[in-house]
C-alpha cells in the first residue's frame, strides 16, 4: 500500500532529512524544457523592446476561421518569460521536494502539461486558441490540485476549482464567440485593432459580462474567490507556481489583453473597480485571520489579484504601469515565499504559526530568502516591491473616476500585507524558538536555491528598475493600452504624496502587526457570526443542483416507457412547433391540389390503413392495416418513379408479415392496457404530432429545391461509375460507405436477435 | 401532390405515435412500423415529387435524356427501409425475449431494470397472462 | 406446415426464387434491382423452404449458418471498398475491369461494385434467415 500520496512533504520528512540530498536522482531534468523556453523567449526581447511583436501561425481550422497561431508582445512576452522563469524554478524546487514519490513521474507530466497550457494561452494570437488552452489551463490545475489523490480533501478542492473555472470557461467561450461575430474575426491582432467597432456593437455589454465572468473565476475575485485558497490541497511547488505565474494569472492576463478592446468604458472602469477594491480589503482582512502559513499566504494572492484588477479598470499610463509591475513583484514574492514555507513545513512537519518561532539559528538561508521576499512583498525600499507600491499609489492618484475610493483601498490592502508579511515571513523565523514535531535543520540546497534566486530577483530589480522597465513593463505597458508609452521606474520619486501615503502604510501595517493576534481573534469571533461563508454556499449550490437533477430524473425517467415516450413525443412537438411559429416558416397551401384519381385513391387507401391500425381491437385486423400501408407506400413510390423503392418495400413487407406471423403465434392477447383517460390524452399527441410533422413538411416542399448533387449523379453515373441504374449507382459507388455503414448495422441488428433468441433456448432446457 | 402526401405523413405519424404510447408492446411494434413508413415517405417527399421517369440512363446514352425522378432520396430510402426492417426484427425479437423472461407485454410491468418504489398496479396490466 | 402441395411446389418455386435473386443483383447496376432486392428475394424464397420444410431441411439447403453468411457478406463488402487503396484511390471508389474489351467491344465488366453489391446481397439474405430461422426454432 505503497501508492497513496500522502502529503509528500511530510511522507519523505518522516523518512528523515538526509534522504533528501541524495534521493533527487534525475528529477531536475524537469527543468530543463522551462529553461530552454525561457532562453527561447528571451530572443524575442529584442524585438519587443523596439515595439515589434513576432507573430507564428498556422492554418488550424480553416473552415471555421480557427488558426494554431501565437503573437508575442510586450504582454504575453512578460507572461511568458515569467512562466517559464518561474517554471525552471519551481520544477528545480520539486525534484528536491518531491524526490522519491511514488508519482513523480506523473506530477513532472502534469506540471509540463501547465506550463505549456499556460504559455499557449498567453502567447495565442487567436481567441478560440486562446479559450482551448485557458481550458487546458483548468484541466492541468485540477490534476496538480487532486494529486494528493487519497485525500478527501483534495479531491473535493479539484473538483470546486475545475467546476468553477470550467463554469467561468464556458461563459468566457460564449464571450468570445460574440467577441468574435462582433468583431467580425477571431484572430487577436485583427480583434485589438477594432476596439472602437466593438465598444459601440449592440453586444458589447454581453460580451463584457460573459468575459469578465470567465476572468473573474480563474482569478478569484470575489464572489469566485474561495477556489484559490482550498487550492493550496496541491503539493506546495505546484501552489507556488500557481499563484505566482499561472492560473490566476490567466484571468488578470485576458483583462489587459481585452483591455484595448473593451476597456476604457463606464462599466469596464466601474466593475473591474469595485470588484478588484472589494476582493483586495476583504481577501487581506481574511488573509489575517489565518493561522496556517500557506492559507495566509493563499489569502494574500487573492489580495494582489484584486489589486491587479483595480487597476487593469483604468486607463491612466501609470495606473496599468502599476499593474504590470505588480505583477511582476507579485510573481516574485509569493513564488518565493510558498517556497520557504514548503520548507518550513518540510523541516519542522507544521505551519501553524503559532506553533513556530526562532527558526533563524536552524535555517538561516531559507530565513534570509524570507526576510527579503517579505520586505518586498511589504513593499519596503530598496526592493522591487517599494516601486510596485509607490507605483500604484501614483496610479490609484491618476484615476480620474474615483482616486480617493481606489488610494484608500489599496492603502487599506497594502497596509494589512505588510502585516501578513511580518506573520508569514518574520515571526516563525524569530523571538523564541517554540517545539516543533520535528526539530528543525536546514534544507538542501536545491531547496532553498529557488526561494534565494526569487528573493535576490526583487532585490535586484529594485536596485536597477530599468532592467525590467524597458524589457518588460514598457512594452506590456503598450500592448495593453495599444499605444506607444514610455514608463520609467525609480527607486527615489522625491518627497510626493505617493511617498506618504507609502510611510501611511507602513504605520498602519506595523501597528497592525503589532496587534495582530488581538485583531484575529476578533476577526474569527466577527466571521462566526457570519451565517455561512462563501465555501458553505458553494456546497449548497451543489447540493441543489444533485437534487434538482434527481427530481428532473424521477419525473422525466421513472422508468415507465409511456412516460419516456410521452416526453420524447411532447418535446419534439413543441420545440418543432414553437420553431416554426416563430420563424414563420409555417406555409399553408394555396389553392386545391390538382390530382388524378388514383393518387387520391391510394392517399385514402393508406390514410385508412393508418387509422384502423391504430384503433384495430384485434392483432388480425391491424395485421392486415400495416399492410395496407405498406402496399399503399409502395404504389406511391411506383407512381412517382422509384420502382426500385417500390420493389423493395414490397418484399420487405413480405418479410415483415412472415416474422410478425411467426411472433404472433408466440404472444399472448392484444389489449391497450392503458386508461380512456390516458388514451385521450395519447391520442391528442398523437394529432399534436402529426400535426407539427405535417407543417414542417410543407414549409420544407415550400422552400426552393436545390438538386446540383442529384444532377452531379445523374451525369456521372454513366461515364465514371459504369451504370445506368442511378440508385444503385449511388448505393454502391458513390456512396458506398454509407451503405457499408447501413449493412453493419443490419449485421449486428441479425446478430444481437440471434444472441437474445439463443439466450431464451438456454433458458427453456436447464 | 405535396398537399395532399403532407397530411398523409402527419396522419401516419399521428397512429403511429398513438400506437407507440400504449401499454401493450405489440402495439408498440405497429407503431414502429407505422413510423418507419412515415419517416421514408417524409424523405421522399422532401426530396421533390415528379410524376415522370424512373432514375434509369437509358441504353448507349451518357446521362438521362428526359427529366427523371430524384435518385438521391431515393437511395437513401432504399438503405432506410432495409435498416428499418433490421430494426422491427430486432425489436420484435426483444419483445419476444422479454415475454419470454418476465411473462408480461405490458411495459408499465416490465421493471426489472428500474424497479418502482410504489408497487406498481398489476391490476391493469391485461397484457399480464397468468 | 404439413401440406403436401406446399411441400411440392415450394421445391420449384425456391430455386426460381434463388435464380430470380442473382438476377436481379446482377442486373442492379442497370435496372431496377441489386443486391438488396436481391438479397430479400433470396431470404424469403428460404423463409418459404423453412415453412414447408422445416428449419433443419432450409439450414441444410443454406450449407452455412446463415449468421456466418451475412457477416462474410459485410467482409465482402469491406474487402471490396479497401481494394480501391491497392490502385491508390480513395476508399470505396469503385475499380473497373473490361475482361476481353477489344476496340469497340465493351467486354465483360469486372468491378469491386459488383464485389460490394454481392457483399450486401450475402448480409441482406443472412441478416434476415438469421432472425427468420431462429424465430422460427422456437416452437
Amino acid at each position: 500500500m505503497n501508492d497513496h500520496g500522502l502529503a509528500p512533504g511530510r511522507e519523505i520528512a518522516g523518512r528523515g532529512g538526509g534522504t533528501i540530498s541524495r534521493g533527487g536522482g534525475f528529477g531536475w531534468l524537469l527543468a530543463i524544457p522551462p529553461a530552454g523556453l525561457a532562453v527561447a523567449f528571451s530572443a524575442a526581447l529584442p524585438t519587443v523592446m523596439g515595439g515589434g511583436a513576432v507573430r507564428l501561425a498556422y492554418d488550424w481550422v480553416p473552415s471555421l476561421g480557427v488558426g494554431l497561431s501565437f503573437l508575442i508582445d510586450g504582454l504575453s512576452l512578460t507572461f511568458a518569460l515569467l512562466i517559464s522563469g518561474i517554471g525552471v524554478l519551481v520544477a528545480l524546487y520539486s525534484s528536491a521536494y518531491l524526490a522519491g514519490h511514488n508519482h513523480y513521474a506523473r506530477f513532472s507530466v502534469y506540471l509540463l502539461l501547465f506550463m505549456v497550457a499556460m504559455l499557449g494561452l498567453v502567447l495565442a494570437d487567436n481567441v478560440i486558441t486562446l479559450f482551448i488552452f485557458w481550458e487546458l489551463t483548468t484541466v492541468a490545475s485540477y490534476l496538480l490540485i487532486g494529486f494528493d489523490h487519497a485525500s478527501a480533501k483534495a479531491r473535493r478542492s479539484a473538483l470546486q476549482a475545475l467546476l468553477l473555472t470550467g463554469a467561468g470557461g464556458l461563459a468566457l467561450l460564449a464571450g468570445l464567440i460574440l467577441l468574435g461575430a462582433a468583431a467580425g474575426s477571431f484572430d487577436l491582432s485583427t480583434i485589438l485593432a477594432s476596439g472602437d467597432a466593438v465598444r459601440a456593437h449592440q453586444l458589447y455589454l454581453p460580451i463584457l459580462i460573459l468575459v469578465l465572468l470567465g476572468a473573474f473565476t480563474k482569478s478569484a475575485q470575489v464572489p469566485f474567490h474561495f477556489w484559490l485558497p482550498n487550492a493550496m490541497a496541491a503539493p506546495t511547488p505546484v501552489s507556488a507556481y500557481l499563484h505566482s505565474a499561472t492560473m490566476v494569472k490567466a484571468g488578470i492576463y485576458l483583462l489587459a489583453r481585452m483591455h484595448p478592446v473593451l476597456g476604457g468604458t463606464d462599466s469596464w472602469i466601474w466593475t473591474l473597480t469595485i470588484f478588484g477594491a472589494f476582493t483586495a480589503v476583504a481577501a487581506s482582512v481574511l488573509a489575517l485571520r489565518q493561522t496556517d502559513l500557506k492559507l495566509a499566504l493563499a489569502y494574500t494572492t487573492v489580495m494582489a489579484l484584486g489589486t491587479l484588477t483595480m487597476f487593469l479598470g483604468a486607463e491612466a499610463t501609470v495606473a496599468v504601469a502599476a499593474a504590470i509591475t505588480f505583477l511582476i513583484v507579485h510573481s516574485l514574492y509569493k513564488a518565493a515565499l510558498f517556497l520557504i514555507i514548503g520548507n518550513i513545513d518540510h523541516a519542522t512537519g507544521t505551519r501553524d504559526v503559532a506553533r513556530l518561532g526562532g527558526l533563524v539559528r536552524a535555517m538561516p538561508v531559507t530565513a534570509l530568502a524570507a526576510a527579503a521576499a517579505a520586505l518586498s512583498m511589504a513593499g519596503f525600499p530598496p526592493f522591487l516591491g517599494f516601486i510596485g507600491k509607490e507605483l500604484k499609489y501614483e496610479g490609484a492618484l491618476a484615476i480620474a473616476s474615483e482616486p480617493l475610493f481606489v488610494a484608500s483601498a489599496a492603502v487599506v490592502a497594502n497596509a494589512l500585507m505588510v502585516a501578513v508579511a511580518g506573520i508569514v515571513a518574520l515571526r516563525p523565523f524569530y523571538g523564541t524558538p517554540s517545539t516543533t514535531p520535528k526539530p528543525p535543520r536546514e534544507v538542501p540546497m536545491r531547496m532553498w536555491i529557488s526561494p534565494v534566486l526569487l528573493a535576490g530577483l526583487g532585490l535586484t530589480f529594485g536596485l536597477a528598475p530599468s532592467l525590467i522597465a524597458d524589457a518588460l513593463v514598457q512594452p506590456a505597458v503598450t500592448a495593453i493600452l495599444g499605444r506607444p508609452e514610455t514608463v520609467k521606474l525609480a527607486l527615489w520619486h522625491g518627497f510626493n504624496l505617493p511617498l506618504l501615503l507609502s510611510v501611511l502604510t507602513f504605520v498602519l501595517g506595523l501597528t497592525a502587526y503589532a496587534v495582530h493576534p488581538w485583531l484575529r481573534r476578533h476577526l474569527i469571533a466577527a466571521s462566526g457570526r457570519l451565517p455561512m461563508t462563501a465555501d458553505q454556499v458553494w456546497d449548497r449550490l451543489l447540493d441543489g443542483v444533485k437534487s434538482l437533477a434527481a427530481m428532473q430524473t424521477r419525473t422525466l425517467q421513472g422508468g415507465r416507457l409511456h412516460r419516456y415516450l410521452f416526453v420524447v413525443f411532447a418535446s419534439f412537438a413543441l420545440a418543432v412547433g414553437t420553431a416554426l411559429f416563430a420563424t414563420g416558416a409555417m406555409r399553408v397551401p394555396a389553392g386545391w391540389p390538382d390530382l388524378l384519381l388514383k393518387h387520391w385513391a391510394v392517399t385514402a387507401l393508406i390514410a385508412a390503413g393508418a387509422v384502423m391500425a391504430a384503433v384495430a381491437s384485434t392483432r388480425l385486423t391491424a395485421i392486415c392495416a400495416l399492410g395496407v400501408v405498406g402496399v399503399g407506400v409502395a404504389l406511391l413510390f411506383v407512381m412517382f418513379g422509384a420502382p426500385d423503392l417500390a420493389v423493395t418495400q414490397l418484399l420487405v413487407e413480405i418479410l415483415v408479415v412472415v416474422l410478425v406471423a411467426m411472433v404472433m403465434l408466440r404472444l399472448p392477447g392484444f389489449e391497450q392496457g392503458s386508461t380512456r383517460r390516458i388514451r385521450k390524452l395519447d391520442a391528442l399527441l398523437g394529432i399534436a404530432v402529426g400535426a407539427v410533422v405535417t407543417a414542417t413538411l410543407l414549409a420544407v416542399v415550400a422552400a426552393p429545391f436545390d438538386r446540383s448533387i442529384t444532377a452531379y449523379f445523374e451525369t456521372a453515373s454513366v461515364p465514371e461509375a459504369f451504370g445506368r441504374n442511378i440508385v444503385n449507382v449511388i448505393l454502391v459507388d458513390f456512396r458506398a460507405l454509407d451503405t457499408f455503414g447501413e449493412i453493419a448495422v443490419v449485421v449486428v441488428a441479425a446478430l444481437g436477435a440471434y444472441a437474445l433468441l439463443a439466450g431464451t433456448r438456454r433458458g427453456k432446457r436447464p | 401532390m405535396e398537399t395532399v402526401l403532407a397530411p398523409l405523413v402527419g396522419i401516419l405519424v399521428a397512429a403511429s405515435v398513438y400506437l407507440m404510447l400504449a401499454r401493450n408492446l405489440i402495439r408498440f411494434l405497429f407503431g414502429l412500423v407505422l413510423l418507419s413508413n412515415a419517416a421514408n415517405l417524409t424523405i421522399f417527399i422532401a426530396g421533390g415529387l415528379t410524376p415522370a421517369m424512373p432514375p434509369l440512363v437509358p441504353e448507349g446514352l451518357a446521362r438521362p435524356a428526359e427529366v427523371v425522378a430524384n435518385a438521391l432520396p431515393q437511395a437513401l430510402v432504399l438503405t432506410a427501409i432495409v435498416i428499418g426492417f433490421g430494426l422491427l426484427a430486432f425489436a420484435l425479437v426483444l419483445v419476444y425475449r422479454g415475454y419470454r423472461v418476465l411473462g408480461t407485454l405490458d411495459s408499465d410491468a416490465m421493471r426489472f431494470a428500474e424497479p418502482d418504489e410504489i408497487a406498481p398496479d398489476t391490476s391493469r396490466s391485461e397484457g399480464r397472462v397468468p | 406446415m404439413n401440406s403436401l402441395i406446399l411441400n411440392a411446389a415450394t421445391r420449384l418455386l425456391v430455386a426460381l426464387m434463388l435464380l430470380f435473386s442473382v438476377y436481379m443483383l446482377l442486373r442492379g447496376h442497370n435496372e431496377p434491382g441489386g443486391g438488396f432486392i436481391g438479397g430479400l428475394i433470396a431470404a424469403i424464397g428460404f423463409a418459404l423452404y423453412a415453412m414447408a420444410h422445416g428449419t433443419a431441411a432450409a439450414r441444410r439447403a443454406l450449407r452455412f449458418d446463415p449468421a456466418a453468411i451475412s457477416v462474410v457478406g459485410l467482409g465482402i463488402a469491406l474487402l471490396a471498398g479497401l481494394s480501391a487503396a491497392l490502385a491508390g484511390d480513395a476508399l470505396f471508389t469503385g475499380q473497373w475491369w473490361f475482361a476481353g474489351a477489344i476496340d469497340g467491344e465493351k467486354g465483360l465488366p469486372i468491378s469491386t461494385v459488383l464485389l460490394f453489391d454481392i457483399g450486401v446481397y450475402l448480409v441482406v439474405v443472412g441478416a434476415a434467415l438469421t432472425i427468420a430461422l431462429a424465430l422460427e426454432d422456437e416452437t
